[in-house]
């Protein structure tokens, strides 16, 4: 082997084992443990403070409430939605009491009226709605069945009230063409009122030999609309609108 | 003049010799000095072991648009859980608010990112359907942020979550602009890339994220993806799926319910 390529194999061995010994002292110990990042940084994260306790921490202590709560219509909203974090509560219940939301501004976060919110969520406005008393000297945040439950459909359904007021079906009541079992009133999603189905029941108004006051607008049943149901082209909380 | 000269030597012979020694000390006491450092920080590292097993879980999310209400009390949790900047430019999740006129125009608007209720709607246009889009990191499992980190600071842990190592981030943004959902913010404190954890350090305790924890209807369902009895895995049995941005092929994590064609 000639000098000039020994000379140069350990250039090349300094120079390689140079760079083995600088990355084993530049990577970060866990670096590729598990991945192509450094281990240590997953237990950084997993030993985070923790500051909301669950579900299950507050029927510990509070079981009264929390018999009362599961079995209500707010079952589903979790007791740390309202009085925030309880983590720090559980561990010194006397020191960090919890927060309970008495103002009237609180409740309107879910329960405000908003077009965007899923139809048949109930809602009422807030200015409107038995204006400057809590929500809580009717409602008990807890179990909050309303006082009588609601007489009025708009209660829940604001959004379908509104569009039908401006129609000229605004004097109609729901019950005229709904159904509704008393039921509905309690387990809305379950317990569903009933659509009119055929063109016969528009008929009962709008047909021309129908009973009904002489400016209500009139339909030949046999020839209008054919094969189509009334509320494939007319919406019936707004018949007006195209 | 050599009167003069003679002291002023000394001082400099003095400054070579504890130049030499200095330098001495110097190569002895790096290796020993970065041995040591490396030592406490795999003793750190043992120490911390759980018996939590990450190979053992693979996490998802589920979002059923029906369902959320817009309160945005997820936004607020998962600031309170995860100390994020109060400030209303920093989100790990935030609930956008969809309203799409009837000449087909889409308004997106998310006010505080929803954490202090919506105004009404103020559309002069009419409304023709709207509705609540919760959003978060979408923990994909080919995820863009992770492929541009410089520093490998970013990384997808074996249970399926994005996370970011704070200690070294160098701040660089790339992932901030690789991120197609707008999932990560820089946090004005550590001047760190931030992001949604899935809230990691409550998945090793056996609890749930703390926007899933207060949902107060259910909107957000939060399980393992691979195992059949789960949350989850219901969810997607029961709901037609959709997710954010598929044809990037990042193939989120998210997976949103009756989901509408405007949102992206």
């Amino acid at each position: 082997m000639p000098q000039q390529l020994k000379s140069l194999l350990v250039v090349f061995a300094v120079f390689i084992g140079g760079l083995v010994a600088a990355r084993h002292f530049l990577l970060p110990p866990t670096f590729g443990e598990r991945g192509h990042y450094r281990a240590a940084a997953v237990v950084t994260i997993e030993r985070l403070p923790v500051r909301y306790a669950g579900r299950e921490a507050c029927g510990v202590c509070h079981d009264e409430i929390a018999s009362v709560h599961r079995n209500a219509r707010h079952q589903t909203v979790a007791c740390e939605v309202c009085h925030g974090p309880a983590v720090a509560h559980t561990e010194s219940p006397t020191e960090n009491k919890l927060p309970a939301p008495r103002e009237r501004g609180y409740c309107p976060l879910c329960h405000g009226y908003d077009p965007s919110r899923p139809t048949g969520f109930p809602q009422i406005d807030p200015v409107a709605h038995n204006p400057l008393k809590p929500c809580i000297t009717c409602h008990n945040p807890h179990q909050p069945e309303p006082p009588h439950v609601p007489g009025e459909c708009s209660a829940c359904h604001g959004e379908i009230a509104r569009t039908k007021a401006l129609s000229h079906h605004a004097l109609l009541d729901c019950t005229q063409c709904h159904k509704t079992p008393l039921q509905h009133k309690i387990k809305p999603r379950e317990v569903r009122p009933e659509k009119p189905l055929t063109r016969e029941f528009c008929g009962g108004c709008h047909a021309q030999n129908a009973r009904a006051p002489k400016n209500v607008p009139r339909i030949n049943l046999e020839t209008h609309g054919g094969r189509y149901v009334c509320w494939q082209c007319h919406y019936p909380h707004l018949p007006e609108a195209r | 003049m050599e009167e003069q000269k003679q002291p002023a030597r000394e001082p400099l012979e003095e400054i070579s010799d504890s130049r030499r020694e200095f330098l001495t000390t110097c190569s002895l006491a790096a290796p020993l000095l970065l041995l040591s450092l490396r030592a406490a920080e795999v003793a750190a590292f043992a120490a911390g072991d759980t018996p939590y097993n990450p190979k053992e879980h693979y996490y998802g999310m589920g979002v059923d648009v029906d369902r959320c209400i817009g309160c945005g009390r997820c936004v607020d949790a998962c600031k309170t859980e995860n100390d994020v900047p109060r400030e209303p430019f920093y989100f790990r999740t935030w609930v956008e608010r969809y309203v799409v006129t009837p000449e087909g125009e889409t308004l997106v608007d998310s006010p505080n990112g929803g954490m202090s209720g919506f105004p009404p709607t103020h559309s002069e246009k009419g409304i023709l359907r709207t509705f609540f889009v919760p959003k978060l990191c979408n923990h994909c499992d080919n995820p863009p942020c992770v492929q541009v980190c410089p520093v490998g600071a970013t990384f997808k842990t074996e249970d399926g979550v994005v996370l970011v190592d704070q200690e070294y981030c160098i701040g660089c943004r790339y992932c901030v602009q690789a991120c197609p959902y707008g999932a990560r913010f820089i946090d004005p404190r550590t001047r760190t890339a931030e992001k949604c954890t899935f809230c990691y350090h409550r998945l090793v305790r056996g609890l749930l994220p703390a926007c899933v924890e207060v949902c107060p209807t259910g909107a957000r369902v939060f399980g393992e993806i691979q195992q059949r009895s789960s949350p989850l895995v219901r969810f997607t049995r029961r709901h037609k799926i959709h997710t954010l941005k598929g044809h990037l092929n990042t193939k989120p994590k998210v997976y949103y319910a009756n989901l509408d064609e405007e949102v992206r």
